[in-house]
C-alpha cells in the first residue's frame, strides 16, 4: 500500500529515520539541515523510534559520536551542510578508514567566506575524497526512497554514506512524496549485524590502529575496492528496491539521452529544471537529454560513457568549483568523454538558475561554441 | 589486566600505562576511548595491540565525542537486552583534554553521560615531541616555549567541577592506593567523573630516573598538584604533607625548568599557596 503525503526533503528524511529506526542519532543544528535532528526530536518525544538523539556541542562531536556508536555494532545517522561538514572534515576521514557505515543527510550549502546560506555543492564536493559514497537527490522522494538503498549499500560494503539535497530548494520545499508502508521498509533495510562490535568482550578489538608505511596503504587500497563493490551493489540493491517501488533509481539516469544530439549533465534539483526544458525543446524538434548523476561517489564512469556515446555535444553544469582547476563533475566527465564538452558553473550561494539559461546552453552546443575555460551562469 | 608489554612501546619509566591497568583493573567490563597520543601510539601499532579491553582510537581531540556515542549506543541496546554491565573510560593527555578536546569534553560532562574521563596529565604534547601544553607549568621549557612558558597552567579540574558533575578527582601516581579509589570511585558513580592523574614524563620533564620517585612526591608535598576528590559538590583533600615543602625543591630536579626565574618561581610559589588555601577552605 503507499501512502501519499506533503513533505519536504526534511521531512521526508525524518520519515525514513522513522522507519529506519537507527539506535543512534547524533547532530547539530544548522541551516538548512536543522529540520533533520528538530524532526527527529519531535517523534523521538512521540515514542516513535526506539533510538536516542545526542544533542552534541559541534558538528566535531557528532560525528565523533556517531564513529563511537557505529563501532559498537548499531545503526547510526546525522544530518549536516555547509560549516557544519567542513567543521567534521577530520573525522570523516576517521569513519571511512575505520569502515563504519553510517547515514549522513547533507542540506546543500555554500561554504563562508562571505558566509551565505542558500544552496551550492561546495561542502559535500569539497568532501569527495574522503572516502565517502554519495548520492545527489534531486527531489524529497528521491531523499526518503535512496536513504533506505544508500543505508544498505554503506552496510553492504562498511563505508559511510551521504545522501545530499539542495538547500532550500529541497530540503524546505513541500512535494508529494509516496511513503511506503513500515513492513516493507523494515523488510528491505533488514537489522543489521555488524562485523564490528566494541561491545564483544569475548572477542575485545581495538579499533583505529596505529598504522606505519608497511600497512597504511593497504587500508586506502581496501577503501578502493569496497567503492568499486558499491558501484556493483549498487544496481543489485536498486533493483530489489524497485520491487517495492514500481521505479529504478540507476546510479545515472538518463532522460532523453538516447537519441539526443545535445546532453546536459547535472545532478540533484536542477535536473528537473533541464528535464522541463529538454521537454519544451524537443516539441521544437530539437534532440537534447539530460543526463543526472545520481551517484557520486563512487562515479559511475561506465554508465556515463554508455550514455553520452551518441552525443554531438556535451555541457557539464556544476554547481561547485575546484579553484585552481575545472569543477569537480566535469572532471569526471572529462575524464571518460572525449567529444564536445563544455563547463559550466551555476547557482553558487544560492543563485537562481532559469530556463532561460538551460536553452542557451542548448543552443550554444548546437552552433559549435565550446571553450576550454569555464563558463558562468550568473 | 595489564597492558600486553610486548605491544607496549612507552619509554622507561612511563607511568601511562599503569593508570591504564588500574582502570581495567577496576570494573569487569570496560571499554576504553583514546585520544591520540603518547600511549595511543605507543599501544596501538598495527596489526597488534597492547589492549586487554575493547578501545576505539578515533582522533585527537574528540575522545570524550566519541564515548558519548558509545554510552547511547549502550543504553539503547541495554533497553533492548543487553545484559553486561558496561564501564566507559577515555584516556587522553592533557594536549588532548586542556586544549584541543576541551570543547568536546565539556559537552559530554554537560550530556552527563555515564563515563570516566582520565586525564594523563604529564604538561605538555610528548607524543609529538614535547611542545607547550596549556597544562605547561610557568617557567617549564618546552619544544615551543624554549626560554620558559611565561603563562601559568590552566586549572582543569577546576573547569570539570564547574560541569557540577557527581565526581571529579585530581590525583597522582606517588599514591597509588588513593589513585586507585579514586578510579574505582570514578567508575562507580553514576554520571560523568574526570579523574586527572599528574603522570611525570622522565623524558620531557628532564628528570633523572632515580628522582622519578621523588618528583611525584615533590608534585605533592609542595602541594603543585594536591590529591583531592569533589564528591557531589563536597571537596576532601585526600593528602595534606606534613610540612609544605617549597616549590623550589620540585622545581630544581626538574631539566624542564633550567630557565626559570627567581619572579617565576615566586610567582609559582604564590599560586600555589591561593590554591592550597582556596582548597582548604572549599574542603
Ligand atoms: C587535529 C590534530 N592536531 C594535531 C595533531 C598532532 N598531535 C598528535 S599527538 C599530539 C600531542 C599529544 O599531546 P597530549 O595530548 O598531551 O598527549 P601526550 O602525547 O603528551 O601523552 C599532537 C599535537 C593531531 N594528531 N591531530
Amino acid at each position: 500500500m503507499q501512502n501519499r503525503k506533503a513533505m519536504n526533503g526534511m521531512s521526508a528524511a525524518v520519515e525514513a529515520l522513522r522507519q529506519i529506526d537507527p539506535e543512534v542519532i547524533a547532530a547539530y543544528p544548522i541551516t538548512p539541515a536543522t529540520g533533520i535532528p528538530e524532526g527527529y526530536s519531535k517523534i523521538l518525544a512521540e515514542g516513535k523510534v526506539t533510538g536516542e538523539l545526542i544533542t552534541v556541542e559541534s558538528e566535531h562531536s557528532a560525528l565523533s559520536a556517531c564513529v563511537g556508536a557505529a563501532a559498537c555494532g548499531v545503526r547510526t545517522a546525522t544530518a549536516t551542510a555547509s560549516q557544519g561538514l567542513a567543521y567534521m572534515f577530520e573525522v570523516l576521514g576517521v569513519a571511512s578508514g575505520l569502515r563504519l557505515p553510517m547515514l549522513m543527510y547533507i542540506g546543500n550549502r555554500a561554504l563562508s567566506a562571505p558566509i551565505n546560506i542558500h544552496c551550492d555543492h561546495s561542502d559535500s564536493m569539497a568532501a569527495r575524497d574522503q572516502g565517502w559514497l554519495q548520492f545527489y537527490c534531486e527531489n524529497a522522494q528521491e531523499v526518503y526512497d535512496l536513504s533506505f538503498i544508500a543505508l544498505r549499500l554503506a552496510e553492504e560494503v562498511k563505508l559511510p554514506v551521504m545522501v545530499c539535497m539542495d538547500g532550500f530548494i529541497t530540503t524546505h520545499t513541500y512535494e508529494p512524496v509516496e511513503v511506503l508502508d513500515d513492513k516493507k521498509i523494515k523488510h528491505f533495510v533488514g537489522s543489521y549485524n555488524s562485523k564490528v562490535n566494541l561491545f564483544d568482550f569475548k572477542k575485545p578489538i581495538t579499533l583505529g590502529h596505529f598504522a606505519m608505511p608497511d600497512s597504511y596503504f593497504e587500508f586506502k587500497e581496501g577503501q578502493e575496492k569496497a567503492m568499486e563493490l558499491a558501484l556493483k551493489r549498487y544496481e543489485v540493491l536498486q533493483k530489489k528496491f524497485s520491487k517495492i517501488r514500481d521505479k529504478e533509481y540507476p546510479a545515472v539516469a538518463r532522460y532523453k539521452v538516447s537519441q539526443a544530439d545535445y546532453v546536459i549533465v547535472t545532478n540533484s534539483s536542477t535536473a528537473g529544471l533541464v528535464k522541463d526544458v529538454v521537454n519544451k525543446l524537443r516539441e521544437d524538434g530539437f534532440k537534447v537529454g539530460c543526463l543526472k548523476i545520481r551517484m557520486f561517489r563512487p562515479f559511475p564512469h561506465k554508465d556515463v560513457v554508455d550514455a553520452l556515446k551518441n552525443a554531438k555535444g556535451v555541457a557539464v553544469l556544476d554547481r561547485s568549483m575546484s579553484f585552481g582547476s575545472m569543477p569537480p563533475m566535469f572532471s569526471e566527465i572529462k575524464n571518460c568523454f572525449f567529444g564536445n564538452i563544455q563547463s559550466y558553473v551555476f547557482g553558487l550561494g544560492g543563485r537562481d538558475i532559469f530556463e532561460e539559461d538551460i536553452k542557451d546552453v542548448f543552443r550554444k552546443m548546437e552552433k559549435k561554441d565550446y571553450s576550454e575555460k569555464i563558463r558562468y551562469i550568473k | 589486566m595489564t597492558l600486553k608489554h610486548e605491544n607496549l612501546n612507552t619509554c622507561t619509566g612511563c607511568v601511562a600505562p599503569l593508570v591504564a591497568k588500574l582502570v581495567i583493573d577496576s570494573a569487569e567490563h570496560v571499554v576504553a576511548s583514546i585520544a591520540t597520543g603518547c600511549l595511543e601510539v605507543a599501544s596501538t601499532k598495527y596489526p597488534n595491540t597492547a589492549w586487554p579491553i575493547p578501545t576505539i582510537h578515533s582522533a585527537f581531540g574528540n575522545s570524550a565525542a566519541t564515548i558519548s556515542g558509545m554510552e547511547i549506543a549502550y543504553n539503547v541496546l541495554k533497553k533492548k537486552g543487553m545484559k553486561e554491565d558496561v564501564k566507559f573510560v577515555v584516556f587522553a593527555g592533557d594536549g588532548g583534554t586542556y586544549d584541543i578536546g576541551l570543547q568536546a569534553l565539556s559537552g559530554a560532562l554537560e550530556r552527563g553521560h555515564n563515563f570516566v574521563y582520565v586525564v594523563l596529565d604529564n604538561g605538555g604534547y610528548m607524543n609529538t615531541g614535547g611542545q607547550r601544553s596549556s597544562a605547561s607549568p610557568l617557567g617549564s621549557s618546552t619544544s615551543t616555549t624554549p626560554a620558559g612558558k611565561t603563562r601559568f597552567r590552566k586549572d582543569l579540574t577546576k573547569i570539570a567541577a564547574a560541569h557540577n558533575i557527581p565526581y571529579v578527582a585530581q590525583a597522582s601516581t606517588f599514591d597509588l592506593e588513593d589513585l586507585k579509589m579514586k578510579l574505582k570511585k570514578a567508575l562507580e558513580v553514576k554520571g560523568p567523573a574526570l579523574v586527572n592523574v599528574l603522570t611525570a614524563c622522565p623524558r620531557f620533564w628532564r628528570v633523572e630516573p632515580i628522582n622519578l620517585r621523588k618528583v611525584v612526591q615533590l608534585a605533592a608535598d609542595t602541594c603543585f598538584w594536591s590529591s583531592f576528590e569533589i564528591e557531589n559538590g563536597k571537596t576532601k583533600i585526600n593528602y595534606v604533607p606534613e610540612t609544605k615543602v617549597p616549590v623550589e625543591e620540585f622545581v630544581k630536579i626538574q631539566g624542564r625548568f633550567k630557565n626559570i626565574s627567581k619572579e617565576q618561581i615566586q610567582m609559582l610559589q604564590d599560586k600555589i599557596d591561593a590554591d592550597w588555601a582556596w582548597l582548604n577552605k572549599e574542603q
